[in-house]
């Protein structure tokens, strides 16, 4: 399985798009290919202020719900409104229109992963 | 359904199948002293004599009294066919089955108390029921603190049921929840302090409607401000008396909560009674329990399933929406009869006789020297009235001539000693109440 070069992912499956002081996050291929059939997605508010790590939401499936942890810390610029009405959008297109949020960045980044860096985690969880 | 013991025999052969020798064996595990020495059980009686025994101890209850109680729970008629229709073998259980698909008739029953409940409180969504209408009162608040995420503050109106607030103080004793009560004024909710202590850190407003006191009131305009204010309206109902009211979909509550023990379940000294938990469609993920979908099975015949399972405990374990994983399956199935043999019209008609009851009988109470209506604020079928002597002077002096006079309101609200609570069902005669009036008349 690929995972796009220009992104940063985290341990616990969310990826992040650094753009200058803005960031992109969603949740990877892999995450939810685990989750099964996406139903709902719960995400902030736009001006939320959140700190790496926090729970920024939550993601329901046919098979289980799961918390969303933000991999970066910033204050909440907009979330993906299709998704309230289209949460499929997340298994369809995990990396481009199944985004989840979008932020204004504050301080450093947490421990990220790169794209072969996170292969290799996603190859030893999957044996 | 009948006892069935097990034989000597067959507790052998159980214990050879799991591999150990004495039921005493299954215990090694917990240590010896913390095992109670012994159960102080009294020596087993034949069953002749735990019948007689049992006889007496019956014997003891008051059953053939006139009671105008209700505070919250009332004496309506149940028809026959209920118990005889819940009795079946096939709906028999307290619980919602653990095997749920496999049970379609019991999924089926619920899906359509589900219906019916949120025809009568004009809701988008109710679930399966939970224990009682304090329970459900709880678990709207905990739905209004979910959704506010950050907010902590609940404000309360006290003239909700001082057992509901009671059990509010219980739940919310170990948790981060800020609970503040907003005193009534002479019974009757004071709104516009309600409004004024609803902040931006407040999840959510609780109302009664009628409250404790048996007044009706209108919260749409707190359901607005509340609105305003990013918090969530919840209001606990009285299911018959919303037959004829305006109900809280009118009202814009986000949550309607009921106890709802007056649709089919006998008073029985306090339970088993009916939670009823509905909500807005926007909180359908945040309402707990069980909740029955209808769907279609591959060859596209009707099914039942319980659906919007996923956060809940038996998937979810700790991080689930809340620790209520079962419901009331039989007294849900009781509401359900009891509201279909009555259909809207019978709702309707046990509403109006029993407010027509209470107010003929408020009528003949204030015409009594000293006996005033607490308020002159709209009631339904229940009234608070203030006495020239201790109500609870009045309930004791009626009690030993056959009558249960009503709730003595002083025994949760301060300086209100001399108010009594009083209510009326269709089950009230006029005769039984021109007596009622008369007696009391006698003593004051």
């Amino acid at each position: 399985m690929a995972y796009p070069e220009n992104l940063l992912y985290s341990k616990s499956h969310e990826w992040t798009k650094i753009e200058g002081d803005e960031a992109t996050i969603g949740i990877t291929s892999f995450a939810q290919e685990q989750l099964g059939d996406i139903t709902f997605v719960e995400l902030p508010e736009a001006g939320d202020t959140l700190d790496v790590g926090d729970e920024m939401g939550s993601i329901e499936s046919v098979k289980a719900a799961s918390e969303l942890y933000i991999p970066v810390s910033g204050e909440v610029l907009a979330v993906n409104e299709d998704l309230e009405d289209a949460p499929e959008k997340v298994n369809e297109s995990p990396f481009e229109g199944g985004w989840l949020i979008k932020i204004k960045l504050n301080g450093e980044p947490a421990d990220l992963l790169s794209a072969s860096e996170y292969a290799e985690l996603v190859a030893n969880e999957a044996h | 359904m009948p006892f069935t013991p097990h034989t000597a025999e067959e507790v052998q052969a159980m214990l050879d199948v799991i591999g150990v020798r004495t039921i005493e064996d299954l215990f090694a595990d917990i240590p010896a002293d913390m095992r109670p020495k012994s159960f102080d059980l009294p020596q087993g009686l034949s069953e002749m004599e735990t019948c007689a025994y049992l006889e007496q101890l019956a014997g003891k209850n008051n059953t053939d009294l006139v009671s105008f109680l209700g505070a919250g729970f009332y004496n309506h008629y149940i028809p026959k066919a209920i118990d005889n229709l819940v009795g079946r073998g096939e709906f028999y259980t307290a619980y919602t089955p653990y095997q749920p698909e496999s049970s379609q008739g019991t999924l089926q029953a619920i899906f359509e108390f589900q219906t019916a409940i949120c025809r009568l409180l004009e809701m988008d969504v109710a679930n399966a029921s939970v224990y009682d209408g304090g329970t459900a009162i709880f678990e709207a608040m905990m739905m209004a603190v979910r959704a506010g995420r950050k907010r902590k503050k609940i404000v309360i109106d006290e003239s909700i049921s001082p057992i509901y607030r009671e059990m509010l103080n219980t739940y919310t004793n170990n948790i981060d929840v800020d609970v503040v009560v907003v005193p009534h004024t002479e019974g009757l909710s004071n709104v516009e302090a309600l409004k004024a202590a609803i902040d931006g850190d407040c999840a959510g407003v609780v109302v009664q409607n009628p409250n404790f006191f048996g007044n009706v009131q209108d919260f749409t305009e707190l359901f607005e401000h509340a609105h305003a204010n990013k918090a969530l309206g919840i209001i606990s109902v009285y299911p018959v008396m919303q037959s004829v009211m305006k109900t809280p979909g009118e009202m814009g509550a986000d949550i309607a909560v009921a106890e709802a023990q007056s649709l089919g379940q006998p008073l029985s000294f306090g339970g088993p009674y009916l939670g009823v938990m509905s909500c807005s469609k926007k909180m359908i993920r945040q309402i707990p329990g069980r909740i029955v979908g209808r769907t279609e099975d591959i060859d596209g015949k009707t099914g039942y399933v319980l659906t919007l399972q996923a956060r809940e405990q038996h998937i979810r374990r700790a991080k689930a929406t809340s620790n209520i994983c079962s419901n009331q399956a039989l007294c849900a199935l009781r509401a359900l009869i009891h509201m279909s043999l009555l259909g809207p019209e019978g709702l309707i008609r046990t509403a109006e006789l029993s407010m027509e009851r209470a107010h003929y009988l408020a009528d003949r109470l204030t015409m009594i020297e000293g006996v005033e209506l607490l308020n002159g604020a709209p009631f339904g079928n229940e009234f608070a009235i203030r006495l020239p002597i201790k109500a609870e002077e009045a309930i004791e002096a009626l009690m030993d001539k056959g009558f249960v006079t009503g709730f003595p309101v002083g025994r949760y609200y301060e300086d209100m000693d001399d108010v009594l609570l009083v209510a009326c069902t269709e089950l009230h005669s006029f005769e039984q109440i021109g007596v009622f009036t008369e007696l009391l008349g006698g003593i004051l």
